[in-house]
């Protein structure tokens, strides 16, 4: 790696439903705040990188419109769940080589309502009924219940987990616990997955100041050791590519394990140096298969490892200290930068009751139509 | 008059059958049929007719109607894997999740989907559980 990368300030507008509250005005918020812990204005970084799939052309530049534009480059970038994760990315490429000291990287959505409708299918596959986004997640969640023994008692254990630690996140859409006898009571969506299996398309932002680490950064601070993003070798057919047929092999790597084994490789650690998790929860399957992609338990293990109570706050690895989307909802060009943001309070120890104590090394993993998947690792 | 949901996906004939293509190069089959291998991005793959049986490797079925869709609910989809070394996304039959098991042995179809405002009556391929 060339030129260190450290964070300078981050920043969140909640997620949830806000009415009356645009996208433009969302961002601003995150970003507003990014700028100002980084203790920069406008004329304090030299490019924007802004991450979102509904909010339309030049969504960054609406936000940066009402904070002061300097004529700096500004790039919208989507890559669906990823779309965050892909602008830190690019943000953190342009500082490592050189182009830039200081670069601005948000995200920020507001999606529609209901199951999500995606421009990514064609019409007749939506008037065939395969493009129910939600079919795909109970068709990964099944053959995890025959590959790796999980049960519905799992899935639901997976979301009282998540919803337990979101009820202290102020910036959760949810923030309120839930039992398995509640989630099992929730209507089925498509089998195994009940209604509180699934997170809800919110809205929200997410903003990061990041700086080229020099002689003058605080000792103290956060270091962003990787950000990957990857898309998907054709063969899995659930991949997040959602082709409709694939290959009867379950050799190919899905691209959770190509980011995942990339970043891991670029910030010199691996799944065993990790003291935090925030991962993709789009679903409470998503989450133990994640976990398996990620390498953080044996593949087959992710029902094993939630019953070890490693993953919940208090354990070995917490996974989701922040709720996850299942607690927080997922606007999908701010949510991967939301997991940053959280972790970045992780590692700095500002976290309260769901903070994980010592936490030093943290991963965040987004995963989502394209395929794109993204990873981030940060270290202090 | 019955239409196809899409033209180029499934023979409606009988018996009915996937179009597919099998790579020269790499030798493996893919679905829907193309102009260039996915796996290898070799050109003019070989069009070929998958086999109608497979067995069955994840089910489940769709409560509540989603965006875009013109058929009945609830409706079963699932992903059979056919002797090609294809595993297939589809519509089941079979909207009940708990009469299904895996490794199943399944048969392709072509099933009504729904009448569309020219009145014409549309079809598309689904695996029913083999007879």
């Amino acid at each position: 790696m060339s030129a260190g990368v450290v964070i300078a300030g981050a920043g969140m507008h909640p997620f949830g439903r806000f009415d009356g509250v645009s996208t433009t005005d969302m961002g601003v918020v995150a970003v507003r705040a990014a700028l100002r812990e980084a203790g920069v204005g406008k004329d304090g970084f030299q490019a924007a990188f802004c991450g979102t799939a509904y909010g339309g052309v030049a969504t960054g530049h609406k936000v940066l419109s009402r904070l002061g534009m300097t004529g700096m480059p500004i790039v919208d970038v989507e890559a669906g769940c990823a779309s965050g994760g892909a602008a830190l990315m690019l943000a953190a490429a342009a500082i490592r080589a050189g182009q830039y000291d200081t670069v601005l990287v948000f995200g920020t959505e507001k999606m529609p309502k209901g199951i999500i409708r995606s421009s990514f299918f064609d019409p007749w596959q939506e008037e065939a009924g395969l493009a129910a986004t939600p079919s795909f997640f109970a068709l990964r969640a099944q053959r995890l219940a025959l590959t790796s023994g999980v049960t519905k008692d799992h899935l639901a254990r997976v979301v009282v987990k998540n919803r337990r630690h979101g009820a202290s996140n102020p910036d959760a859409m949810y923030q309120k616990e839930t039992s398995v006898e509640e989630v099992l009571a929730s209507r089925v969506v498509c089998e195994p997955l009940h209604l509180y299996m699934l997170c809800s398309p919110n809205e929200g932002a997410a903003a990061l100041v990041l700086r080229r680490e020099g002689p003058d950064s605080p000792a103290a601070s956060v270091t962003l050791a990787a950000a990957v993003l990857r898309s998907h070798i054709p063969g899995p057919v659930l991949s997040e590519s959602t082709p409709l047929a694939g290959l009867a092999d379950d050799s190919v790597p899905a691209p959770t394990t190509l980011a995942a084994t990339a970043a891991y490789e670029e910030a010199g650690v691996g799944p065993g140096d990790l003291h935090v998790v925030e991962c993709q929860d789009t679903d409470a399957a998503r989450e133990l298969g994640s976990c398996e992609e990620l390498g953080l338990c044996p593949p087959g293990g992710s029902a094993a490892l939630l019953d070890s109570g490693a993953t919940g706050l208090g354990g070995r690895l917490p996974v989701n200290p922040s709720g996850g989307l299942l607690s927080k909802g997922e606007p999908l060009g701010a949510s991967a930068l939301g997991q940053v943001v959280e972790l970045v309070r992780q590692l700095r120890g500002e976290c309260g009751v769901r903070q994980v104590e010592g936490a030093r090394v943290a991963l965040s993993h987004t995963v989502g139509r394209g395929a794109n998947a993204g990873v981030v690792i940060l270290t202090r | 008059m019955r239409v196809l949901v899409r033209e180029g996906l499934f023979a409606d004939s009988d018996p009915p059958a996937l179009l597919g293509s099998r790579c020269g190069a790499c030798g493996k089959t893919h679905f829907p049929r193309s102009d260039a291998c996915p796996y290898c991005a070799t050109e003019d793959p070989e069009p070929v007719d998958l086999s109608r049986r497979g067995a069955l490797w994840a089910w489940t079925a769709i409560t509540a109607p989603p965006p875009g869709y013109k058929g009945d609910v609830p409706y079963g989809v699932g992903i059979v894997e056919l002797p090609e070394g294809v595993r297939v996304i589809a519509r089941l039959t079979e909207a009940d999740p708990g009469a299904l098991t895996e490794g199943q042995a399944m048969e392709l179809h072509v099933v009504p989907l729904h009448r569309d405002d020219e009145g014409n009556d549309v079809v598309t391929y689904a695996f029913a559980v083999a007879p």
